[in-house]
């Protein structure tokens, strides 16, 4: 076997220092009868050409010759090659969690500067070092806010991605809390007066997400006004921070959190994706994760170490502030090096691209005859879109075509049947979205024919 | 001048050359600021390509309540300076690839290169999880096959991969447990835990409502089967036990446990972190497991990454396949691939998606690159390894428990600590040596833990001179224990201030009038 680097006869003096005969006698500590008899029923051994040659098979049966405008909490961008060139450095992927800092300066630095990153992005005082992902990452924050409040009603907006309510509701389900969920109203926001009448004074947090499922902004600064009126904490959730470069941070809320997959790492299949979770500096040690704090050695040079540990489980064990023990370091990593690259000017043009192509695909598709984008809320790179016919229809005819035209909304919101989330990011060319926009238009119109002929 | 640390060679002078050469040595000198100070307006890694739709103004367009400035203290730099940075950052880390990286419980082993080339397969790395399932046959047959290998290796009925890492594993599966015994009448009150467990075990059991409650390990470090008695009552939800534990030692009564464990009605979890010692020479489904997870980063080699991502697919036992997380990879009997939702007994969602799909990858290529025969002599040498170090050591460092080990071996520091210098100390000395330290201060059973785990990974050459640098540690300790007290001497920084950093956390860099200087010392 390739991997293993030792011997037979190395075995063999390695096991006569044991003093043993056979390797099998170092296993007799498992009783006989639960040891495995016979074989695995297992693929393998393959050479590297065989292992490629079966995920180039698995990979050709992809999307990847289609033309994507599904985005609902994994954005497609283009990574810059140095990404994929920095993380391969076996220094950084073969690393464990830093806990000697001092060979593991790298990753500690690195993690100090994703922090820092998200911090100036999102407004907030302090972040960790990261979460598994957006939705784990809301979860672990409502926890959070019910530690500060030491209040157990929960209210969470409707135009939260419909997966992190999911996971959220998983957590939460024995933690005795009380969980409400409050509407949009027409502009495709939260409804501001549901939110007024549904606050009262054992009300722990407030979840809302911006842009919100829908792609639309939420009046963080109002909804925070409120929220704090009642002594709940606001909690803002941001699955495409990628917004964050032109859109004002949420600096009126008390935690801001949600998924950084948008800033460099690959859609992948849903994962693996990184978490972030920033906050204000008076609720620091009521965080959860790893958090990375610069320190001196002892000749006074500056340094980095994993910090404010007795929040943790591996010391506070069943009285945590949760039970994860890993971040998503390589993840983060990615992130740091992405928005370094970026920069403050790259992020911001890359942003405004986001904003104008996603503007311009709007335009065409409510320029079509039966097509509308119902929500009138200012939105980022992902829009609402109200079609004629039935929208799985329209999908498939579009697929026909090599086009995958967005998601189906009436999946989570049965309320919303016939209604397209499209998401256009800058890799999507105008070529591209005037096909999209031409496919949509002739199905729809196909669609609309063949209705006329079943009513005559 | 620079330096005025302590000569890192303690058995014989060093002329004053020598010196100054170790000195100047790069990773010494070479000052790698912070991203944010190296930056210089106006400067950017990426061109874009020309905007090909009409540009719009992005503050007319949000208008003033959603619309922002630059952001504040963002890095501006070239695309050299960010690989010269992250370059130089990761020359300062210890890998796998760095050299034998014994960290007990983690599990450090050699991560394969081609498992990241077929991750980062175009396909693999591009399809969107809400895409057409007819359009993501390839990934979901992957997950498939994935899962399918695991029940094979497990023993166990189903498996799902959505959890993000071991934790979140061990937090479905006592959900799972949960919803079984709640649609018996009675979630129940109590999870037993030995006290040997990883820290996450009770969090995750708290998490899941569950009160923790603490069983005592016997003389030989395994489950107190007389106190497991006592305990295991009408009110305890289940066991969760690590095997083999965190001592490196297998359960050998597991059976009779989980035999105690289902006769008074509760249910057995295994964290299977340790599953490196059983892989392809037991099935832990033969030991009356219900359930349990894997950590795909440890036992079958995705890359811990610096602290993830993990991956911990949770296996179960057909009573409990009813309660998996949704969504469920199934195959139609015309042989496509679908995700199942409708499982209306699923204890929910654990995180959006379907988990780190590109760690499933990574694992199944792992998994085809051994075979069976591959599997089963990389769990034989890594449990040779381990009995290897534990043999050459025990005369020089105290052995708490005295037996065969599985993949890992666990000394403590009982009669160095005579001399002043605990775990931590030799650890930190061990650097000096070329390697990365074994884990410290775990399991908590033993006071002084010196936890060695060398993988399959550790050729004997390398754990020949790891033992000698131990060896020689011991004979440092006993002619000079202050020197170890100080180690390391030949990394970029000295012992680092842990103390302060909690005492003032300073969490992120903010931008100040004084440039940031590498030490005192080049001011003047």
């Amino acid at each position: 076997m390739r991997y293993l680097p030792n011997s037979e006869s190395d075995r063999a003096a390695m096991l006569k220092a044991t003093g043993r005969s056979r390797v099998e006698e170092l296993f007799e500590q498992i009783p006989s009868e639960l040891r495995l008899r016979g074989q695995l029923n297992l693929p393998g051994p393959l050479s590297e050409p065989e292992i490629l040659e079966f995920f180039r098979q698995a990979a050709s049966q992809s999307s990847r010759e289609y033309v994507s405008l599904l985005g609902a909490g994994a954005y497609s961008h283009y990574i810059p090659v140095a990404v994929k060139a920095l993380l391969s450095r076996g220094e950084f992927f073969t690393a464990y969690t830093p806990y000697q800092a001092e060979i593991a300066q790298g990753t500690l630095q690195a993690m100090f500067e994703f922090q820092t990153l998200m911090t100036q992005l999102t407004g907030m005082e302090v972040s960790n070092a990261s979460l598994y992902d957006g939705s784990t990452a809301t979860a672990e924050a409502v926890l959070m806010a019910m530690r500060v409040t030491q209040r157990s009603r929960l209210l969470v907006a409707r135009t939260v991605h419909p997966e992190y309510r999911q996971v959220l509701e998983t957590f939460i389900r024995h933690q005795g809390i009380e969980l409400l969920q409050l509407p949009y109203c027409e502009s495709g926001q939260l409804d501001l007066a549901r939110l007024e009448s549904a606050l009262n004074a054992e009300t722990a947090a407030v979840v809302v997400q911006s842009p919100n499922f829908f792609g639309t902004l939420e009046r963080t600064a109002e909804i925070a006004k409120v929220v704090h009126q009642s002594g709940a904490l606001l909690i803002v959730s941001i699955a495409e921070p990628l917004s964050l470069a032109i859109v004002k941070p949420p600096c009126e809320a008390d935690i801001v959190c949600g998924e950084a997959q948008s800033l460099g790492v690959p859609v992948a299949f849903g994962g693996p994706y990184v978490g972030f979770l920033t906050a204000k500096e008076k609720f620091l040690r009521q965080m959860p994760g790893r958090l990375v704090g610069q320190t001196v050695d002892s000749e006074g040079r500056r340094g980095f170490v994993l910090t404010l540990a007795t929040r943790e489980q591996h010391i506070r064990r069943e009285k945590a502030t949760s039970n994860i023990c890993t971040n998503q370091s390589l993840c983060a990593l990615a992130v740091t090096i992405y928005l370094s690259l970026l920069g403050k000017s790259g992020l911001r043009m890359l942003a405004e691209q986001n904003l104008a192509k996603a503007r311009y695909a709007a335009g065409q598709l409510a320029a079509i005859p039966g097509f509308a984008t119902p929500f009138h809320g200012p939105c980022f790179n992902e829009f609402v879109v109200r079609t004629p016919g039935d929208a799985d229809e329209l999908l498939g005819e579009l697929q026909k075509r090599k086009i995958i035209g967005g998601l189906n909304l009436e999946r989570f919101y049965p309320d919303l049947r016939n209604h397209l989330l499209i998401c256009v990011t800058e890799t999507v060319t105008r070529e591209a979205i005037d096909r999209t926009v031409e496919a949509f238009s002739r199905a729809a119109s196909l669609a609309i024919v063949a209705q006329t002929v079943e009513r005559a | 001048m620079r330096g005025s640390r302590t000569c890192p060679i303690p058995f014989f002078e060093m002329t004053a050359m020598e010196n100054r050469i170790r000195e100047a040595r790069p990773h010494v000198t070479r000052n790698e600021k912070l991203i944010f100070e190296r930056s210089t307006p106006g400067k950017s890694g990426v061109d874009l390509p020309p905007l090909d739709v009409p540009p719009v103004s992005a503050e007319e367009l949000l208008g003033p309540e959603f619309s922002r400035g630059e952001v504040e203290g963002f890095p501006e730099v070239s695309e050299l300076e960010v690989i010269r940075h992250f370059t130089r950052l990761s020359s300062w880390n210890y890998g796998v690839d760095t050299g034998l990286y014994p960290l007990g419980s983690c599990t450090m082993k050699y991560n394969p290169r081609i498992n990241e080339e077929v991750a980062r397969l175009e396909g693999l790395a591009t399809d969107h999880p809400y895409a057409p399932e007819v359009l993501v046959q390839g990934a979901l047959r992957i997950l498939h096959e994935s899962a399918r290998c695991l029940e094979e290796i497990t023993g166990m009925d189903a498996v799902t991969l959505q959890p993000a890492a071991g934790a979140q594993g061990e937090l479905t599966g006592i959900l799972m447990i949960r919803a079984w015994l709640s649609e018996r009448g009675n979630p129940r009150k109590y999870i037993l835990i030995p006290d040997s467990a990883h820290g996450t075990n009770p969090a995750s059991a708290a998490i899941s409502g569950y009160e923790v409650r603490h069983v005592k390990s016997d003389a030989r470090g395994c489950v107190d089967l007389a106190e497991l008695n006592r305990a295991m009552t009408d009110k305890v939800a289940g066991l969760m036990l690590t095997n083999p534990n965190t001592l490196g030692i297998f359960e050998s009564q597991i059976r009779e446990i989980a035999d105690l464990v289902h006769a008074r009605g509760g249910l057995m979890y295994m964290d299977g972190a340790n599953m490196n010692a059983l892989v392809g020479m037991a099935r832990p489904a033969d030991f009356g497991v219900d359930v349990m997870h894997l950590n795909l980063h440890k036992t079958f080699t995705t890359p811990h990454g610096g602290g993830g991502p993990g991956s911990g697919p949770v296996a179960a036992k057909k009573l409990l396949e009813p309660y998996l997380p949704l969504p469920v990879v199934e195959q139609a009997p015309d042989g496509t691939f679908y995700l199942d939702y409708n499982r209306p007994q699923s204890i929910g969602r654990v995180r959006a998606f379907y988990g780190n799909f590109g760690m499933a990858v990574r694992a199944l290529a792992y998994i085809q690159a051994n075979g069976f025969a591959g599997l089963r002599q990389t769990t034989q040498d890594a449990v040779l390894n381990a009995n290897y170090v534990m043999s050459r050591l025990k005369d020089l460092f105290d052995l708490p428990y005295d037996r065969t080990c599985m993949h890992e071996c666990v000394f403590s520091d009982r009669r160095q600590a005579g001399r002043g210098i605990r775990t931590g100390d030799i650890a930190k000395r061990l650097i000096d040596y070329g390697f990365h330290p074994y884990t410290t201060a775990f399991p908590l059973v033993v006071p002084g833990a010196m936890m060695i785990e060398p993988t399959e990974s550790a050729s004997k050459e390398e754990m020949d001179a790891f033992i000698d640098a131990l060896r020689s540690i011991a004979q440092e300790i006993e002619e000079n224990p202050d020197f170890v007290l100080k180690a390391p001497y030949t990394t970029r920084v000295s012992r680092l201030d842990e103390a302060g950093a909690a005492r003032k956390p300073i969490l992120r860099w903010k931008p100040s009038p004084q440039p940031y200087l590498w030490s005192s010392d080049e001011e003047s």
